[in-house]
């Protein structure tokens, strides 16, 4: 992987000059890093308090890298809809939005408090059914089958459940079932179990992964089981759905 | 396959012609292509100069759907006549143009006409494409006939009434297009001459950058009189590239104009949106020596007459304290990135003292980067650029209107106020 060296850039301004512009100030310095490249994804989805803009920017900070890498060409190429994003990277080839998926890969990043919900007891434990044992007579496995144990997702295709907006993820699953503009029409795994999921069951895995703490020192876990693999085929050979 | 080589071979005999062509229009191909080309056989060296004609013409840029098999079309322009789904240009027989030859190509690139005699609509720049040599012409068909076919049938364009009307379009042709190939002017350089025909022909750049010239009554080039006003369907303004206060180039360096169109940054300017898409597609291919004609062109060009600058605000004191108002936008927002006294970085963070960008007359393309950011293009002279955050959803649009007005008048910038009305307007469609 490439180390960024920070460096700074000073750039002589005789030719400004030269040309007619004259800028007295000294250029500001600009460090040669991932980090100063990726500021325009940071404001919506950096650290800060996101009260009063509807809380739904997911996290990608520590998400693995496949993921986060196929995100962002689905949101380039039209496959994933969410329009800011795809104005922002519609100039950016594939080999930087694998540098992007890398460097967020590995940031670590503070989790935000859970979020509080009131989640009546019978939710709560429909909720934990399915994401510990899933429904085989409807064929849907356990939700931590793919995204972990821990659910901190599973390298490197299947992203980490906790720690994200619970109106992020009900809009995902509304998104998967009414295979709508948004991610509908990606040939993942996950679609087929969110068709499955009734509105109720959504809403109430939505509010208990929101509301549960991020273990400390965890990550994605490293490998899906065979079964799995096999499920999620499209994602896991083709990487690139392209 | 019977095809191809029959192909080929009609490729042999006419392969004999380009060798003697018009010299001042020989451009040079790549340099290592040219060095491959000059073993191969003459259809083949052909083949490779089309293809390095078809990037300098993008042709790839409109004939391919995102994320699409390239030049198997169906990627949609939408105009304010309607939105245009380009075809299939690969040698497919049934959807794409494997049944055409060299000739039936010829008509349509020179004279704008489909196969079956019907015209085209000029979102197909054959407007400019018409100046292309008969030789270029069938190099680029070479190339596009070596294409493994696409099998790709595309939605059809669906054009607005009364646009859809053929004989509007024919009337329209017989008033404003006239097919004629680029005719060298003996009084200039070899270098002038090679440089105008990629910028009028190939590059076909006055496509989006002629303003009010006749293409305008079917493309829609921004007027300030029309409301609504759209570029290819987006909110984009191109500049002029005959006004100093907008694109031209006559007072820049060499090197910068260069460098703006091969590597989509310079020190004065940035390319954003469709003109970053051209650098990031089709200039950057350019070989040093086309680049180097294109600017030697492009500085050449005499000074148009500006259009009319709507006037900056007079300095009162109402005035003052909505620039106070500004400034303060203007440094919890832009600042760590722009400077402090509007120097930026350049080639990395575009100054805006003193950036023409900023200044212009519409206000349309300043708006746009304020509300969706962006990156100027990859390529392989900035590799890694950096980018810029959206404010759409941070900021509203009487702070938007409130930033810009100060920018557009504070470091001996000066020009008209931007309004809340002209950023809600280039609002439409972001959420
Ligand atoms: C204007 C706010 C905004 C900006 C700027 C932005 N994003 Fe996003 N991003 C979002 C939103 C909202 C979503 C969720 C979209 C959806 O509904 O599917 C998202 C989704 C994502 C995802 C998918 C997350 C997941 O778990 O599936 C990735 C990866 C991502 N963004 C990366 C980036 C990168 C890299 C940048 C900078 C180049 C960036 N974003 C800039 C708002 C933004
Ligand atoms: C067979 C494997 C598999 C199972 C089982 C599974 N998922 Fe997923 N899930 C995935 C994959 C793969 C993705 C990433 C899809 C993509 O690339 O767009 C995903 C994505 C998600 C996302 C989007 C995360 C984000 O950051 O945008 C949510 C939410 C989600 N799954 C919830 C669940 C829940 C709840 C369950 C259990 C009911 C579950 N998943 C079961 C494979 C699985
Ligand atoms: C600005 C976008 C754009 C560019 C650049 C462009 N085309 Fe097209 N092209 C179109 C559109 C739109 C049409 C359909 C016009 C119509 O149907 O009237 C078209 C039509 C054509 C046709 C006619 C197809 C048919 O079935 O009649 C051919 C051939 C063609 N283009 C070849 C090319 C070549 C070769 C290049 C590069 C030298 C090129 N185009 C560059 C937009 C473009
Ligand atoms: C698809 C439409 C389109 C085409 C084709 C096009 N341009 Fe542009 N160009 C634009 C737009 C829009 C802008 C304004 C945005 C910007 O500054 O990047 C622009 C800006 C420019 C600028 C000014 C950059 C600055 O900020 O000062 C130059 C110079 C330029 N174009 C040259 C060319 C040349 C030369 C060609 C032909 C090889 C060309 N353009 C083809 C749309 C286009
Ligand atoms: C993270 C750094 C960053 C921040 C913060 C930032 N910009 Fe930019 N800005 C850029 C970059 C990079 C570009 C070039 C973008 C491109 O080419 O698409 C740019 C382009 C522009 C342009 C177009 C200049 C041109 O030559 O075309 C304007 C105007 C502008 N910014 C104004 C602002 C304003 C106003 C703010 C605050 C509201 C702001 N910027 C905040 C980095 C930044």
């Amino acid at each position: 992987m490439k180390r960024d060296i920070p460096v700074t850039f000073l750039f002589a301004i005789a030719l400004a000059h030269a040309a007619g512009f004259a800028t007295a100030a000294t250029p500001i310095e600009v460090p040669n890093t991932m980090a100063e490249r990726v500021k325009p994804c940071v404001v919506c989805h950096g650290l800060e308090e996101k009260t009063g803009r509807g809380n739904y920017y997911p996290r990608i900070a520590g998400k693995p890298e496949g993921y986060l890498f196929n995100q962002l060409r689905n949101f380039r190429d039209g496959r994933r809809y969410y329009r800011p994003m795809a104005l922002l990277l519609e100039n950016l080839t594939d080999q930087y939005l694998l540098e992007m998926a890398v460097y967020f890969s590995t940031l670590e990043q503070p989790y935000p408090p859970p979020e509080r919900v009131a989640l009546l007891p019978a939710k709560t434990k429909l909720a934990q059914k399915l994401v510990n044992e899933g429904d085989p007579a409807r064929n849907i496995p356990a939700c931590t089958e793919c995204h972990g144990q821990e659910l901190m997702g599973t390298a490197p295709f299947v992203p980490g459940l906790l720690g994200l907006p619970r109106v992020y993820m009900i809009a995902q699953f509304g998104a998967w079932k009414s295979g709508g503009l948004m991610r509908g029409q990606t040939e993942d795994c996950m679609s087929e179990i969110a068709k499955q999921l009734t509105a109720e069951e959504t809403s109430a895995i939505a509010a208990w992964l929101a509301s549960q703490p991020v273990p400390r020192n965890s990550g994605p876990a490293a490998g899906l089981s065979a079964g799995m693999a096999e499920r999620c085929a499209g994602i896991v050979h083709g990487g690139a759905r392209r | 396959m019977r095809r191809r080589s029959a192909a080929a071979a009609i490729l042999c005999l006419a392969g004999f012609a380009w060798p003697g062509m018009s010299s001042a229009l020989t451009g040079a191909a790549p340099l290592e292509e040219k060095a491959r080309a000059g073993k191969a056989a003459p259809a083949e060296q052909r083949r490779i100069r089309g293809a390095y004609l078809a990037r300098a013409a993008n042709c790839m840029g409109c004939h391919t759907a995102r994320a699409g098999r390239p030049y198997a079309g169906g990627r949609s322009l939408s105009t304010p006549f309607g939105t245009f789904i380009t075809t299939n240009i690969t040698p497919d027989m049934a959807t794409g143009i494997g049944g055409w030859n060299e000739e039936d190509f010829w008509k349509a690139m020179h004279e704008g006409k489909s196969r079956d005699g019907r015209p085209l609509y000029p979102a197909f720049p054959y407007t400019e494409y018409t100046k292309i040599t008969r030789e270029d012409s069938d190099a680029i068909f070479a190339h596009l006939q070596s294409l493994s076919p696409v099998s790709q049938k595309n939605p059809s364009s669906r054009i607005d009434f009364p646009y859809d009307f053929e004989p509007l379009l024919i009337l329209w042709r017989a008033v404003y297009f006239k097919p004629g190939v680029y005719q060298p002017d003996s009084l200039k350089s070899r270098e002038w001459n090679r440089g105008a025909y990629l910028v009028q022909g190939l590059g076909h750049c006055s496509a989006c950058h002629t303003e009010r010239n006749p293409l305008a009554v079917v493309r829609g080039a921004y007027d300030e009189d029309s409301s609504g006003a759209q570029i290819m369907g987006s909110n984009w303004y191109a500049p002029s590239l005959t006004s100093s206060a907008e694109a031209g180039s006559a007072k820049w360096p060499m090197g910068e104009i260069i460098r703006l169109l091969t590597t989509g940054v310079s020190r004065l300017a940035t390319t954003s949106g469709p003109m970053a898409e051209v650098v990031g597609q089709s200039l950057q291919h350019l070989t040093k020596e086309d680049a180097r004609a294109m600017a030697v062109y492009l500085k050449s060009l005499p000074e148009s007459n500006p259009r009319p600058k709507a006037g900056a605000p007079a300095l009162t004191e109402e005035v003052q304290k909505l620039f106070r108002q500004g400034a303060g936008i203007y440094k919890r927002h832009c600042q760590d990135c722009h400077g402090d006294a509007g120097q930026g970085a350049p080639g990395i963070y575009p100054p805006l003292a003193g950036n023409r960008a900023v200044t212009m007359n519409p206000p349309v393309n300043v708006i746009r980067s304020v509300l969706n950011g962006g990156y100027p293009p990859v390529t392989a002279g900035n590799p890694r650029p950096y980018g810029m955050p959206p404010f759409a959803q941070t900021l509203n649009d009487g702070e938007v209107a409130l930033v810009l007005s100060y920018i557009r008048n504070t470091w001996g910038n000066r020009a008209s106020f931007v309004t809340r009305a002209q950023v809600d307007k280039s609002r439409e469609g972001i959420h």
